[in-house]
């Protein structure tokens, strides 16, 4: 009769009682749907090597990627200096990308007006060109008031976060030392 | 990072965070290192089990505390006073390492004769100028073995160089932080006394400039009992010789000071006399906040330095390359090769367009001529100067000090992009700021036009981000980004591009360096998104034969080489990317050399050849580290040398020896202009040669050793939407200090929008005493109002022990407030702005505001509503007898009438 033998074993008394753990806080105790999950780090597709982007001590993270998404972060317990741990941060970093309040297209607000608009991503590359070289135009000096050259323009600042990749503040000093924009900050400062 | 720049050569971490295990003696100060590094903090865990003392010095009990030995809260802002009387200890007890001083500091070097200590002045250095409150340095310098002249090819180009370094305009460009890789430059080698005993050399001046440091002045200005005070001192001493080592660590709780590189500088004159520089276990960690901190400093997104802290050409000294370099000609140390890496960086980005003929397109970099930092970048925008603003993964409405001023100056813009992964506080200042609520602004007098551009996380992209102990590591891409969302690589890489095909007819000389830019990244995917790898490449540099090069030593300055930066030279070393390294720590030695990629040279631990004695041989067997292998002909160890592998410990540089070769084998601060560790600062500093106890520029108490309260050249940007608290005001009478939680991130765009950390964090609170709540009668959890003369905020109360009031000699209570200040009016758990608080003043060296000391009024209950808030804090400043802060539309001068039409360009 192997649907009562089923029966019993579903029963945790029963499992107790007959199996290797009498006191009920391991195998005894766990249900079927505890049997049946499966860690989303067992099922997916890869697992990539990425570090955590928030403070400097820069836990090695494993991020594991199933049909194209994010499923889980980990620690990375080859790394020297982390040794596998992340913090309540880089334990919530796949939240970073999945976040429900996440926008990822591109919004627009008017001079003087009180909503957002939507833009295409390539037309608000265009207009933002546009404002660029209007505002190097603006506020270009060639030379200061003795005559000293400049050739620089005081019309655009930025300001980038202290997240941004080596590579990606390369490329902006490059551009901007290029455009002759000066005011280029960096949270480093702060 | 002019702080440790100044003092060894470079604006980096002396040793690694796994290296911390092996000190016997560990000094937290200036950061909450659990709380705000946890992961890093396993190692502090590690060396305690060991064996090791760990003290933790701060004005609050905190996570770190609760695990330290011993706990010791100074009143803030006074840390100078403490380690200054540690120096003081170590000097006049004679506990110094005396073979690593008289070795490898600059100890016995002679000061010139005009030189004037603030122990004689009441708190100011020879050569300081009260209308433009700067320093002339000249009288601070070596008396140097020849003539200054006779060491530069052109003596009177020489001398005018020295005469623009300064005028005020070249101070406030901060010339100071180029010294972030290789020392500031000096004009020649010092003149030496060895025995320590003549009056002008830099021992004695040191003795002299700290003896009034005492135990009983610790007492008094610290608040520290004299017993706590000889605890530490003893632990420390007693923990820093042949055989033991003792580490330091901070981080912005003492960068945010008006006097924040020299709180680093006194670190480094007490480490430097201890003799734990370049040893493992020892050093001075600088725990950096970010990801990237270090590595946005080293390739900078700032105003005043080029990648590989090149300075920024100046329009009153660099007129030409020639002038650029002239101050490294014929010099020792990094100062010697200085055209070559400048030369390389010119060749990474005008390639073919960048010749000998052309001084290498030198003429294409703009010029600076003053302060360019971002909050005179604030200022500047409220006053209409500026039209176009970027904000790429910054948050400055609630992340910088003083809010109200920030969003006054993003809404004087004429557009803005803000490229971030929400909509943070700083896109929508225009229409949900506070500043909204009380009248100031409106949608409809903004004039500002704001793009918010959706961006990639950190697993949506390839790159390196250099974490706080110099490492690079590669994070590959997991997934492309959704929708919208770009890198920012792909971002201005397309920028980049669109505006080039938009200029390609020009025939305008200006357009020249964008048109010649080197731009040419291979396009990878649906979204063209360059690649990461090619720019990694590109820093790294090219020989010749168009091969990487594998180290800056291979740099040329005849525009046969070509790297965009410098120090980072050797990170695709043999065409493989060192940073993606991930060979497991179980698979390697303790230093694990092969996990990522550290600047310079992979080298782990900075002046690594003092962990060898003057012969080359370990200070002890229990202390070895780096050492000379005589039968090899070259140094060897556990690490990489940080010194020429083929140099010998006695090795003397003949007559006329430039760059490295003019460098003794004892002289392991290879960045240095005379290859020593600096006691005395005679340049690079702006402030002063040593670090001298100032009060905060909001104090509550007197400065008990000079006449001169705070650090006479801090830097102020006044306005009415920056008035600063009286000292010693009775409106504003409490210490504020401000702090992180492990649970978020900075200004919580990337925290205060996770379910998960705002759950586990999810309201704004201040800390206060049990003793600080009777007196104003406030109530834990309920609401409290913070005031100052930039505004009122309020928050939830948190009556705690954590935080005691001080009593210094005399009798006067000093009472502190805590704040964390993550939080804003947007994401899922919500608050008023911490910073909002705050005003902005500047220490002179970094531009780095003073946002760890300020003053307030707390008071029960909620703060006013509406234009109310406008009239309650006016009333404040009325009473303390500050300025009006009132403004005009949209935060301008009163009388401004053109607010509203965005920038006036
Ligand atoms: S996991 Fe925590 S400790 Fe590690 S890098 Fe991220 S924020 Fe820092």
């Amino acid at each position: 009769m192997p649907g009562v033998k089923t029966w019993l074993e579903s029963w945790p008394v029963y499992r107790q009682l007959t199996g290797s753990d009498p006191l009920g806080r391991g195998k005894a105790a766990r249900s079927k749907a505890t049997e049946a999950t499966v860690s989303r780090t067992a099922t997916a597709d890869r697992v990539v090597k990425s570090v955590c982007p928030y403070c400097a001590v820069g836990c090695a993270q494993n991020v594991y990627v199933k049909d194209e998404k994010v499923v889980q972060i980990e620690g990375d317990p080859d790394s020297p200096i982390s040794r596998g741990r992340l913090c309540p941060k880089g334990s919530a970093s796949k939240q970073l990308v999945t976040s429900p309040s996440r926008v990822t297209t591109v919004k627009y607000r008017r001079p003087h007006g009180t909503e957002w608009e939507d833009l295409e991503l390539d037309t608000a590359m265009e207009m933002i060109a546009d404002r660029v070289l209007e505002a190097r135009r603006k506020g270009w000096q060639d030379t200061d008031a003795e005559g000293r050259k400049l050739g620089r323009t005081m019309g655009i600042a930025s300001l980038g976060g202290a997240a941004l990749d080596n590579e990606e503040n390369y490329l902006m000093k490059k551009l901007y030392s290029a455009l002759g924009a000066v005011q280029i900050e960096n949270q480093a400062r702060i | 990072m002019p702080g440790l720049g100044a003092s060894f050569g470079r604006g980096g971490a002396t040793n690694f965070l796994e290296d911390l295990a092996n000190s016997d003696c560990i000094v937290i100060e200036g950061s909450n290192m659990a709380e705000c590094h946890p992961v890093g903090f396993q190692w502090v865990g590690e060396a305690k089990a060991r064996g090791a003392k760990v003290i933790h010095i701060d004005p609050r009990f905190t996570r770190t505390s609760a695990i330290a030995d011993l706990h010791v809260p100074l009143r803030i802002g006074t840390d100078i006073a403490f380690l200054g009387g540690l120096i003081n200890y170590v000097l006049s007890n004679d506990l110094y390492f005396e073979e690593y001083v008289a070795a490898y500091t600059n100890a016995a070097a002679l000061v010139r004769e005009d030189f004037v200590d603030s122990e004689d002045l009441d708190g100011l250095f020879s050569g300081f100028d009260p209308e433009t409150r700067t320093y002339d340095e000249s009288s601070w310098q070596y008396e140097t073995e020849e003539p200054p002249e006779s060491a530069a090819d052109d003596p009177a180009e020489a001398a005018e160089q020295r005469e623009l370094d300064d005028d005020p305009s070249v101070r406030h460009s901060d010339q100071a932080q180029a010294a972030g890789s290789g020392g500031p430059p000096i004009p020649g080698k010092p003149k030496r006394d060895e025995t320590l005993q003549h009056p002008r050399s830099v021992f004695q001046i040191l003795k002299r400039h700290y003896a009034r440091y005492t135990p009983e002045m610790v007492a008094e200005v610290c608040g520290i009992e004299p017993a706590v005070f000889e605890q530490v001192a003893q632990w420390v001493t007693d923990n820093s010789n042949r055989d033991r080592t003792t580490a330091w660590v901070y981080s912005v709780g003492w960068t945010q000071h008006s006097v924040g590189a020299q709180y680093i500088r006194t670190c480094s004159i007490l480490q430097t006399l201890l003799g734990n520089i370049g040893r493992p276990g020892g050093g001075i960690l600088a725990l950096r906040g970010h990801a990237s901190i270090q590595g946005s400093t080293d390739i900078p997104t700032l105003f005043n330095i080029l990648p590989g802290y090149l300075p920024m050409p100046h329009a009153l000294q660099h007129g030409s390359l020639e002038e650029y370099v002239a101050d490294a000609a014929g010099k020792a140390g990094f100062w010697g090769n200085k055209r070559a890496y400048m030369t390389n960086l010119l060749k990474a980005w005008w390639g073919d367009a960048a010749t000998a003929e052309n001084d290498f397109a030198f003429d294409y970099l703009p010029k600076i001529n003053g302060d360019h930092s971002s909050y005179r970048t604030i200022a500047d925008m409220i006053e209409g100067k500026v039209s176009g603003y970027f904000l790429v993964g910054e948050n400055p409405a609630v992340g910088h000090p003083n809010g109200r001023m920030n969003r006054f100056g993003l809404a004087n813009l004429d557009w803005l992009v803000v490229r971030d992964l929400q909509l943070i506080e700083s896109a929508t200042f225009w229409k949900e700021s506070p500043e909204i609520e009380t009248g100031e602004l409106a949608p409809e007098t903004i004039g500002t036009e704001v793009f918010f551009m959706p961006a990639a996380t950190h697993v949506e992209k390839d790159g390196t981000f250099t974490q706080t102990q110099r490492l690079l590591q590669w994070r590959d891409k997991a997934v492309e980004p959704p929708a919208d969302a770009r890198s920012d690589l792909w971002f201005f890489f397309h920028l980049g591009r669109i505006l080039r095909a938009r200029l390609a007819d020009s025939t305008d000389p200006r357009d020249r360096p964008l048109l010649d830019l080197t731009w040419d990244y291979p396009l990878h995917g649906e979204t063209q998104d360059p690649s990461a790898d090619a720019v990694l490449r590109e820093i790294n540099g090219t020989g010749p034969d168009g091969r990487a090069l594998s180290s800056y030593m291979q740099m040329k300055d005849d525009g046969s080489t070509s790297g965009g930066c410098w120090i980072y030279c050797g990170v695709y070393a043999d065409e493989v990317n060192q940073a993606a390294r991930r060979k497991p720590a179980k698979e390697q030695g303790a230093v694990a050399s092969e996990w990522g990629w550290a600047w310079p040279l992979n080298r782990r631990m900075l002046y690594n050849r003092a962990s060898a004695d003057p012969d080359g041989r370990p200070w002890s067997e229990r202390k070895k580290y780096v050492w000379w292998d005589e039968a090899a002909g070259e140094w060897t160890g556990l690490d990489t040398p940080d010194f020429e592998k083929h140099k010998r410990p006695d090795y003397v540089p003949p007559e006329g020896a430039r760059a490295q070769d003019a460098l003794a084998g004892t002289d392991p601060f290879v960045m240095q202009g005379d290859g020593k560790a600096w006691l005395f600062a005679p340049a690079g500093v702006v402030d002063g040669p040593l670090p001298t106890h100032y009060e905060p520029v909001e104090s509550v108490a007197e400065n008990a050793l000079y006449k001169q309260q705070a650090n006479p050249t801090v830097e102020r940007i006044p306005g009415p939407w920056n008035r600063e608290n009286p000292s010693m005001s009775e409106v504003f009478p409490f210490q504020v200090t401000t702090y992180r939680l492990t649970e978020h991130h900075t200004a919580g765009a990337m925290s205060r929008t996770l379910p998960y950390l705002s759950e586990l964090q999810p309201e704004f609170f201040v800390e206060v005493s049990p003793e600080l709540a009777e007196l104003r009668g406030l109530t834990n959890g309920e609401f409290a109002t913070l005031v100052s003369a930039r505004t009122a905020i309020e928050a939830k109360v948190l009556v705690t022990e954590r935080i005691r009031p001080i009593r210094l000699r005399g009798g006067q209570v000093v009472h502190q407030i805590g704040m964390p200040y993550h939080w804003s009016y947007s994401g899922l758990s919500t608050g008023d702005t911490a910073n909002d608080l705050l005003g902005i003043s500047l220490d002179p060296n970094t531009h780095i505001q003073e946002d760890k000391v300020s003053t307030a009024d707390i008071v029960p209950g909620r703060r006013p509503r509406g234009p109310g808030l406008i009239d309650f804090v006016e009333e404040y400043r009325k009473r303390a007898g500050v300025q009006s802060g009132r403004v005009g539309l949209n935060g301008r001068d009163p009388v401004d009438a053109d607010a509203g039409q965005g920038s006036k360009l």
